[in-house]
């Protein structure tokens, strides 16, 4: 699935700047607990979280996450934005609440 | 990987949350530049992060030094902490003693050192309760090390 596909199917906006909408994502993860992306989270994946500190933008990185979606309307602050950017993260945010978002994608194909 | 060796060290400043990850994120750089496998700079950048966090969250300061051959990447944490008091019961999935405002950054769940412990080969604890704490972890990087996987040092 694409990032394209992906912001289309969450109507979400992209928050980054060095977004390639054609990024292909394979698996996804939802989680709050940063240890647990550390833990369970598979590589090359979309992360789906309510947290929006500079933590979720690092533990991304050290994870190999691909992509990072905020659900709930949530937002990052503008450094926490500016981190993913130098960590070609690319980041979303929709309205969406995680449950919504998490069964829309499982419904387009994208698994864990 | 490229046939080199690399050693380094980070400095480590408790509740620096700002920059926390910082070290760990340097040291996955280092080891993409060595070029080790993925798989292997994953396993140690996981490692190295549970255990900065570890630092940044519990301790009033701390050192992470790295030293890299072609054979094993081995990290020693030291920290200037109130030391664990039951290493044993720190081991335990879920166990945690942290506050409700690391729990709120999505840390503090009691999944760190277990996730240190999945990740590397080996692994060493030590620590001293009003003296502060020392983790050391190994990765080997060859495959045929692979069955020493968990051992204590």
């Amino acid at each position: 699935m694409t990032l394209d596909e992906i912001k289309n199917t969450l109507n979400a906006a992209v928050l980054s700047k060095r977004e390639d909408m054609n990024l292909n994502i394979v698996r996804a993860y939802c989680a709050d607990l940063m240890s647990d992306v550390l833990a369970f989270s598979i590589t090359n994946s979309l992360l789906i979280t309510h947290l929006t500190n500079a933590q979720v933008i690092r533990t991304a990185e050290i994870a190999d996450v691909k992509t990072i979606v905020f659900v709930q309307s949530k937002r990052p602050d503008i450094e926490t934005i500016a981190l993913a950017d130098t960590k070609n993260i690319p980041l979303l945010v929709t309205d969406l609440s995680m449950y919504e978002a998490c069964g829309k994608l499982y419904e387009k194909g994208l698994r864990s | 990987m490229d046939n080199k060796v690399a050693e380094g060290v980070f400095f480590l400043t408790g509740k620096d949350f700002s920059n926390a990850g910082a070290a760990s994120s340097n040291l996955k750089g280092v080891l993409e530049g060595m070029s080790v496998q993925p798989d292997i700079i994953r396993r140690a950048a996981i490692a190295a992060f549970e255990a900065e966090m570890n630092v940044i969250i519990y301790a009033v300061a701390g050192m992470m030094h790295y030293y890299i051959t072609p054979e094993t990447i081995r990290i020693v944490v030291k920290d200037m902490g109130s030391g664990i008091p039951d290493i044993g019961l720190a081991m335990t999935e879920g166990y945690s003693t942290a506050p409700d405002y690391i729990r709120e950054m999505g840390f503090g769940s009691g999944m760190g050192l277990p996730n240190i412990k999945k990740n590397t080969d080996r692994l060493d604890l030590d620590s001293v309760v009003g003296g502060g704490t020392t983790l050391e972890f190994i990765i080997y990087l060859n495959k045929d090390s692979k069955g020493a996987k968990n051992e204590t040092l």
